[in-house]
């Protein structure tokens, strides 16, 4: 089976310094891969490079596309570019005010990422907007609110129906569930793992969060000083790690 | 050429500006609904007034021209009166009110009621020539969503309206798309008159002073007012006719005429008003 994201010895650095050297991954359908390592390590780097939000160094990146078609992602024409981030990519922030319209209502911002690739049909997209909603646990009668009106978990939600209303076959998550108080996290999780495996999307998942990893990553890649120190199953890098920065990682996690 | 106007070029911009905005414009003509850069001047009257027209109409008008000034329909404002005036000083052109007359029309806030023809110009003062101003703050960004012709975001606006109000709520500066192309800011008309820019005849020009833009609408060319599929482009009604002419079918104004509240209904055209009650009188 062919990759759908390749990257071959992805560079981008800042002034020289810091970033993201040589990292070789690849992503395949319907695979959760995340990308664990300490602030700094250049991980959110390395997801902005992939999602093309940032310039890229050096290295090679390519795409397969719905239709099999693969695609230099570095050379590729802008329209192209935002067309492919429409269609078949989705990214999450953090924060969901980043990732979210403050100033117009729940179905806007879910029908929005539509009306980009031309839906013109108030009624449908209503529609599609409320559905959405019910599909990410959100109560579809609060479809007109503001973003404002909605919880912390919720408006994480509201961003990942966001995401997904377009179909995409990858999403990019930046710290999906950093910020949110524990059983609220433990929700969300619940309902990325359900829709990545019902959808059969493939994720990239950044995160420092050791728990997230292993509770939705099928494969892990650690990361130190703009470097993959490790990367191999989850389950085998959790529990057998080989590098010692990734048994420290492993070591530091609190018990219950 | 007396006292007043004595050491001014003809029309008061010098020639070398003039050629400046013609180019400009000849651009404009060329890709419809695309706003051109130009190197706006300081004119003798603040921004806000109409100095983007003011340069078009410098730019374009002749010692033969006749021309007619509007603002929000009517000939008798002060920024119609002062403009009209500025170039019959400047240029000793003939002015006139009569929209048939008139070889070029300026205009704030309306297109005449009188269908235009093709031998005619009709040139907007614009004070946001940027339809995406309000959704998009980044004028880089803005400049890329035009570039490729991604105008969702109009659509998000309309969303949001329907959602509050029932149905889309601009009234006035209803942007529209081009030759289907580029989104364009119509000016601050209202949205009554979109449709007269549909397939219009006459050349229409606009000038955005203090934003320094130039754009244009070639005769015979395509203008929609964006919408949705089930909530369609429609114009306002009045159930009232004009007071004075008794028109079912132009643009009214309100009017509160006394302390108790009475109010009327009037066309906001006065020379489409005057017109039509003449001709009443000609046939009493």
């Amino acid at each position: 089976m062919n990759a759908l994201l390749k990257a071959t010895r992805l560079t981008k650095r800042y002034e020289g310094r810091g970033g993201c050297v040589d990292v070789d991954l690849d992503v395949h359908p319907g695979e959760v891969l995340c990308i664990v390592g300490e602030s700094g390590s250049g991980k959110s780097t390395l997801l902005n490079a992939l999602a093309l939000r940032s310039d890229i160094d050096g290295g090679a990146l390519t795409y397969t596309t719905r239709e099999g078609e693969a695609l230099d992602l570095l050379t590729l024409a802008e329209p192209r570019k935002r067309l492919l981030s429409r269609t078949e990519w989705g990214f999450v922030h953090q924060n969901a005010r980043d990732g979210l319209r403050r100033n117009v209502s729940a179905g806007a911002n879910i029908g929005e990422p539509l009306m980009a690739i031309g839906a013109r049909h108030y009624g449908r997209l209503r529609e599609t907007a409320a559905d959405w909603m019910s599909r990410v646990e959100l109560d579809a009668a609060r479809i007109d609110e503001l973003p404002s009106a909605f919880s912390g978990g919720m408006q994480q939600r509201l961003q990942i129906a966001r995401n997904l209303v377009t179909g995409p076959r990858l999403v990019f998550m930046d710290e999906p569930t950093a910020g949110l108080d524990v059983s609220v996290q433990a929700r969300l999780l619940d309902l990325l793992r359900t829709l990545t495996s019902k959808l059969h999307l493939a994720a990239v998942i950044v995160t420092h969060d050791i728990g997230v990893a292993r509770l939705l990553a099928h494969r892990l890649m650690v990361m130190k000083d703009g470097r993959v120190v490790e990367s191999g199953l989850t389950d085998q890098v959790l529990d057998d790690p080989q590098h010692p920065y990734t048994q420290t990682l492993v070591a530091s996690v609190l018990p219950v | 050429m007396n006292a007043l106007t004595e050491g001014y070029n003809f029309a008061y911009l010098d020639e070398q500006t003039k050629r400046m905005i013609r180019r400009a414009l000849l651009k404009a003509v060329a890709v419809p609904g695309y706003q051109v850069p130009f190197a706006s001047r300081e004119m003798p009257l603040p921004y806000g007034w109409g100095t983007g027209g003011l340069q078009v109409t410098s730019a374009i008008i002749g010692a033969s021209d006749t021309l007619k000034v509007i603002d929000q329909g009517s000939d008798e404002t002060t920024n119609a009166v002062n403009i009209r005036r500025f170039f019959a000083r400047t240029a000793g052109v003939a002015t006139t009110t009569r929209t048939a007359d008139a070889s070029i029309v300026q205009t704030r806030h309306r297109i005449p009621e009188t269908p235009l023809t093709d031998k005619q110009i009709i040139v907007y003062q614009v004070p946001m020539p940027e339809p995406l101003f309000r959704l998009e703050p980044r004028v880089t960004e803005c400049k890329k969503l035009h570039a490729l012709a991604d105008y969702g975001l109009i659509n998000v606006k309309y969303y949001e309206d329907i959602v509050q109000h029932g149905s889309i709520a601009t009234t006035y500066d209803y942007p529209v798309l081009v030759n289907g192309r580029y989104l364009t800011s119509p000016s601050p008309i209202p949205k009554f008159d979109n449709p007269k820019m549909h397939m219009n005849p006459a050349l229409q020009l606009f000038g955005a002073g203090r934003e320094r833009r130039i754009y244009a609408i070639p005769p015979y060319t395509k203008v929609k007012s964006l919408d949705f599929e089930d909530h369609p482009f429609t114009v306002q009604k009045w159930e009232h006719a004009c007071a004075l002419c008794g028109s079912r079918d132009s643009f009214l104004d309100e009017m509160i005429v006394d302390d108790q509240g009475t109010r009327m209904f009037v066309c906001s055209d006065s020379d489409y008003c005057h017109s039509r009650r003449d001709d009443e009188e000609v046939t009493r």
